[in-house]
């Protein structure tokens, strides 16, 4: 695998086209992804937002090659997604996962990083390690079965961790958890932020992302509408990030007007093909 | 190679962890030695009633525990969703399958040896005779059929999403090869064509698994049948698990998982 400098894109997407094709039907899916191009940055915490079916789920499998782009490439560390190498140095934390019952957590841990051809004395030092960050040392010898939601959670971010991963890749990580549940995850983030990682996750939760993320892109309908850095928004603009994207998907609440030209002017790539509507007035997007 | 290793690991845990196993084995033993207990005939000597229905009830647990066992595979990874990360691992998918056939077919192995091993005990407890030879080739032939089994099982597991249908098709299929299968081409004799050619392309195309059923060497206490004979049967099995291998790889290797 190629070996990048700092400025490299540890993701690369270009031109991302996917469209599923459902057996039986005359006209073909409409695009679940269309035209999409995005690169992170090594140290970054990026965040992939977009409403309910807006493609980020999508494009996060097919930057791990789960499905195949109908057209366009994506990248991992400089290496072509297709090929399984792209995947040494990454971890994923898929959305609500069920982990194999009749396993330990440490069994779990061991048995992942028997995949990732980690050394035995490392992979124990590493499953220590990893379940102390989640928090999970005291019921590392119980079965799966007998977690709860938030403790199934924390496992399937230690199994993300395990191979200490360069890129973190979490489709909606706090998804189903509690307050205390989600403040935890927020905080490995944070840490796993410090120790220079860069992590690539969806959201809904909009206040986490704004706490945590150094950039974010926002996805609607399987485009990307808005891409750029959280802090300049909330300083030039005095708008939050749930404003933006309320605006961004076309759903309007009160509050102050957005021009586009603000957005091109804090940085926001495709700021100026929004519609933002000036009136204060209340509508769901069609 | 290792991480076909990883993957098999898996498999086993799952069975010796999972009660199926168990329940069959107790199953299977209760009723072999409720039989043992019977006298038949008032003659302590004929074990050979005992033997063949023992040896049947071995057959039957070790389908059913192939099959099941096999057709959850891939369904259930799906369902919890543990194939995606699993999948974003360094592991492709031609691994991951292969892993899965192979912890299968070891899982089934270690199962047939403890069937086996307990009716070895019990036929020998009453005939005071061990075949270990004859043992060994039933066995073996056993295994081999097993895997031809858990690979069609595995290729059924990517064709049909439930796995109780594909546990029905795969069950109808192997015991229609094993009751029917050798007697395909006489059936074909007596058909017009294009019928006739049709059966026989069948006849041909079938992985013939009533080849490997010798249960008779240990029922009648025959003489072993020559090891090459025993090579090339083997090597049937494999090649006949390759090609579902193969069918199965090239099916999963474009399947979306969404």
């Amino acid at each position: 695998m190629k070996q990048l400098s700092a400025a490299e894109p540890v993701i690369e997407i270009r031109n991302l086209c996917v469209t599923y094709r459902s057996r039986g039907a005359r006209k073909p899916e409409p695009a679940a992804v269309k035209n999409l191009s995005l690169s992170v940055r090594s140290g970054e915490v990026f965040g992939f937002l977009g409403p309910n079916g807006a493609g980020k789920t999508t494009t996060m499998n097919a930057l791990l090659g789960f499905i195949n782009a109908s057209s366009g490439d994506a990248f991992l560390f400089g290496t072509n997604v297709r090929e399984p190498i792209a995947r040494q140095r990454i971890g994923y934390l898929p959305e609500l996962t069920y982990y194999y019952k009749f396993l330990t957590a440490e069994e779990l841990l061991r048995f992942y990083a028997r995949i990732f051809g980690i050394p035995k004395p490392e992979t124990e030092r590493r499953i220590d390690l990893v379940l102390k960050l989640v928090e999970l040392e005291g019921v590392r010898r119980r079965t799966i079965k007998t977690y709860s939601k938030g403790m199934q959670q924390r496992v399937g971010l230690a199994q993300a961790l395990i191979n200490d991963p360069d890129l973190l890749i979490l489709d909606e990580p706090t998804s189903g958890l509690d307050p205390i549940g989600r403040m935890k995850v927020r905080e490995i983030i944070a840490r796993l932020k410090d120790e220079g990682k860069t992590v690539f996750f969806s959201s809904h939760e909009l206040g986490e992302v704004e706490t945590v993320c150094d950039r974010v892109a926002i996805l609607h309908q399987g485009q990307l509408k808005v891409e750029g850095r959280v802090g300049e928004l909330a300083e030039c603009h005095q708008c939050n990030l749930e404003q933006l994207f309320l605006k961004v998907i076309g759903y309007h609440q009160p509050g102050p007007a957005l021009a586009p030209s603000d957005l091109e002017n804090a940085g926001y790539r495709g700021a100026s093909s929004l519609q933002c509507s000036p009136t204060p007035k209340l509508r769901q997007a069609t | 190679m290792k991480n076909i290793l990883a993957v098999s690991s898996i498999v086993i845990k799952e069975l010796y962890r999972r009660k199926d196993f168990y329940v069959l084995f107790i199953l299977t033993a209760l009723i072999c030695l409720v039989m043992a207990s019977v006298r038949i005939f008032n003659d302590d000597k004929i074990v050979r009633y005992l033997k063949e229905i023992c040896l049947l009830l071995v057959w039957l647990a070790s389908l059913v525990i192939a099959i099941t066992t096999t057709a959850r595979q891939i369904p259930a990874e799906r369902e919890n969703r543990t194939l995606l990360p699993l999948l974003a691992k360094p592991l492709s998918r031609t691994e991951l399958l292969l892993g899965k056939f192979l912890g299968c077919w070891l899982a089934c192995g270690l199962a047939l040896v403890c069937f086996y091993l307990f009716f070895g005990l019990l036929a020998g407890s009453r005939e005071h005779h061990w075949p270990v030879t004859n043992y060994l080739q039933a066995g073996g032939l056993h295994w081999a059929m097993l895997g031809m089994v858990i690979a069609l099982t595995l290729l059924g597991s990517l064709v049909f999403s439930a796995p109780s249908s594909n546990v029905t098709i795969c069950f109808v299929i192997v015991s229609g090869i094993l009751l029917l299968g050798r007697h395909l081409n006489k059936v074909a004799l007596a058909l017009p064509e294009p019928r006739r050619s049709l059966l026989y392309s069948l006849y041909y195309a079938i992985p013939h698994l009533e080849l490997f059923d010798v249960r008779d060497l240990i029922i009648h206490n025959w003489p072993p049948i020559a090891w090459r004979v025993c090579a090339l049967a083997t090597l049937y099995a494999l090649a006949y698990a390759a090609g579902f291998l193969i069918a199965a790889c090239l099916v999963f290797r474009r399947r979306a998982l969404n």
